[in-house]
């Protein structure tokens, strides 16, 4: 066994050499993704609590998630919609490592499906800015802009929390939000310092996005009753607006002036967008319940 | 000396990286550690991207092969911390990687502390696998899968596989 390879003509043929029904993967009980990890809450963490709280960050990955998976079919360009569909895969792990990570939390028995695919609009804490449509690439890329620099603002703090697996989770997650980040802000800069028609295309991106804005930092009661596991959101203010100022500068466009519009994803409260996506995004685990993939 | 261990850990040494079958998962770095405990091969594995599709394909491969080699009884646990990096695929898997026509990653990022912004940024000298030049340019940030990015040699007008340092 030490070369596999010696007597094939390419490595691939060594993946389908021994092409019996036990090498594919779906259906074999490997959907864990915290498979053999100790995912016991320390005592001195709310577990309910913490629960919430990793549901939250799940649920602002799955959605985006989704609104990234949209573009798959429909980029302007072959490369970009690689890339949006490789920084949907990024976040759809993450989504499912917080999720598996809030269901033993919880201790009810809900696995990431359960959690993913059996709840309502009220239900998920995603912020809205990860649910609002896309209206054309410029806009996806100003919404994937504020979203990675805030989530990875986020994550670089969280990966000292007092709870291990959120830690571990947050840890892996930084240098993938990074290349997201710089992903968008390379677009950003481009679309706004292109032609008039881009320009003006991304300053209208970065309008519907604004909004949505200032609902980052606002937290809630979850953060707050989770001292030393949670981040309070109002402490990334400066470092999130400070980047994305750096980047629209450069971009020669205005400065992003964020509003509230009152929406809070983290206590149910979202737009009118979140219904019809939550329905595109359960309807097969709906249609055929109790399927395994 | 070889014992039943040895050899087991020699088995998951050899098991194949789906996406990049030129690549052992010894050569990726991302197996932790091989344990007997009673009757059961433990195998501990780091994944690579949080959403990397070939993590259950790559947990599969382990307990088949085992399986093959005499090892009924496996099992696959994850571990995430510290995170994987590519700085741990090794200098064979390297060679590999550029034999295949993918150039292997740069050094990674620090962990620790913020991490800047820098627009523009591009890793340094990526150099063609074929011709050698550095002379080299991005196409796309993203490429076949999660780990890869799609260059162009200026050098020799051929298009070649980075895989991205994380």
């Amino acid at each position: 066994m030490s070369d596999p390879n010696t007597h094939l003509d390419t490595a691939y043929e060594a993946i389908i050499e021994h092409n019996d029904e036990s090498r594919w993967a779906f259906g074999t009980g490997f959907t864990d993704p915290l498979a053999g990890i100790d995912t016991t809450v320390p005592a001195d963490i709310d577990a309910a609590a913490l629960a919430g709280y990793c549901r939250a960050l799940g649920d602002d990955a799955l959605i985006l998630s989704h609104r990234l998976q949209e573009w798959v079919y429909r980029a302007p360009e072959l490369e970009e919609e690689t890339a949006l569909a490789n920084v949907a895969l990024d976040l759809l792990g993450q989504a499912r490592m917080l999720l598996a990570r809030a269901g033993r939390a919880e201790g009810a028995d809900r696995d990431e499906d359960a959690l993913a695919f059996r709840r309502s609009a009220a239900e998920f804490g995603n912020v809205t800015l990860a649910e609002i449509p896309d209206t054309d690439f410029a806009s996806c890329v100003a919404r994937l802009l504020v979203f990675a620099v805030w989530r990875l603002a986020l994550f670089a703090q969280l990966r000292g929390s007092a709870d291990p697996v959120l830690a571990a989770i947050a840890a892996k997650a930084v240098a993938e939000l990074s290349y997201h980040r710089d992903y968008a802000a390379d677009w950003v800069v481009r679309l706004g310092d292109g032609t008039v028609e881009s320009a003006d295309r991304m300053a209208a991106g970065l309008v519907a996005v604004a909004p949505h804005v200032e609902e980052l930092f606002a937290g809630t009661t979850v953060e707050r009753g989770l001292a030393d596991v949670a981040v309070d959101p109002s402490m990334l203010r400066d470092e999130v607006l400070g980047t994305v100022g750096d980047v629209l500068l450069a971009a020669t466009l205005d400065p992003l002036e964020p509003s509230d519009a009152g929406f809070r994803g983290r206590e149910g409260r979202h737009t009118e967008a979140m219904a019809p996506l939550l329905e595109e995004m359960q309807s097969v685990a709906r249609a055929h319940p109790g399927a395994i993939w | 000396m070889t014992g039943p261990l040895d050899h087991a850990e020699r088995v998951v040494a050899d098991v194949l990286d789906p996406e990049l079958p030129q690549l052992t998962l010894a050569d990726l770095g991302i197996v932790r550690r091989v344990t007997i405990e009673d009757d059961t091969v433990v195998v501990v594995v780091t994944p690579t991207y949080s959403g990397c599709p070939a993590m259950t394909e790559i947990q599969v491969d382990i307990q088949r092969q085992l399986r093959v080699a005499g090892y009924p009884k496996v099992a696959v646990r994850l571990q995430l911390d510290p995170p994987w990096t590519t700085d741990w695929i090794t200098d064979d898997g390297r060679r590999k990687l550029q034999a295949a026509g993918i150039t292997p990653p740069a050094e990674s990022a620090p962990r620790d502390g913020p991490v800047p912004l820098t627009l523009g940024r591009r890793p340094p000298d990526v150099r063609c696998p074929r011709c050698r030049s550095t002379d080299t340019q991005e196409l796309s940030r993203f490429g076949a899968t999660a780990c890869r990015a799609l260059y162009r040699c200026r050098a020799c007008a051929e298009t070649f596989d980075y895989m991205k340092a994380i």
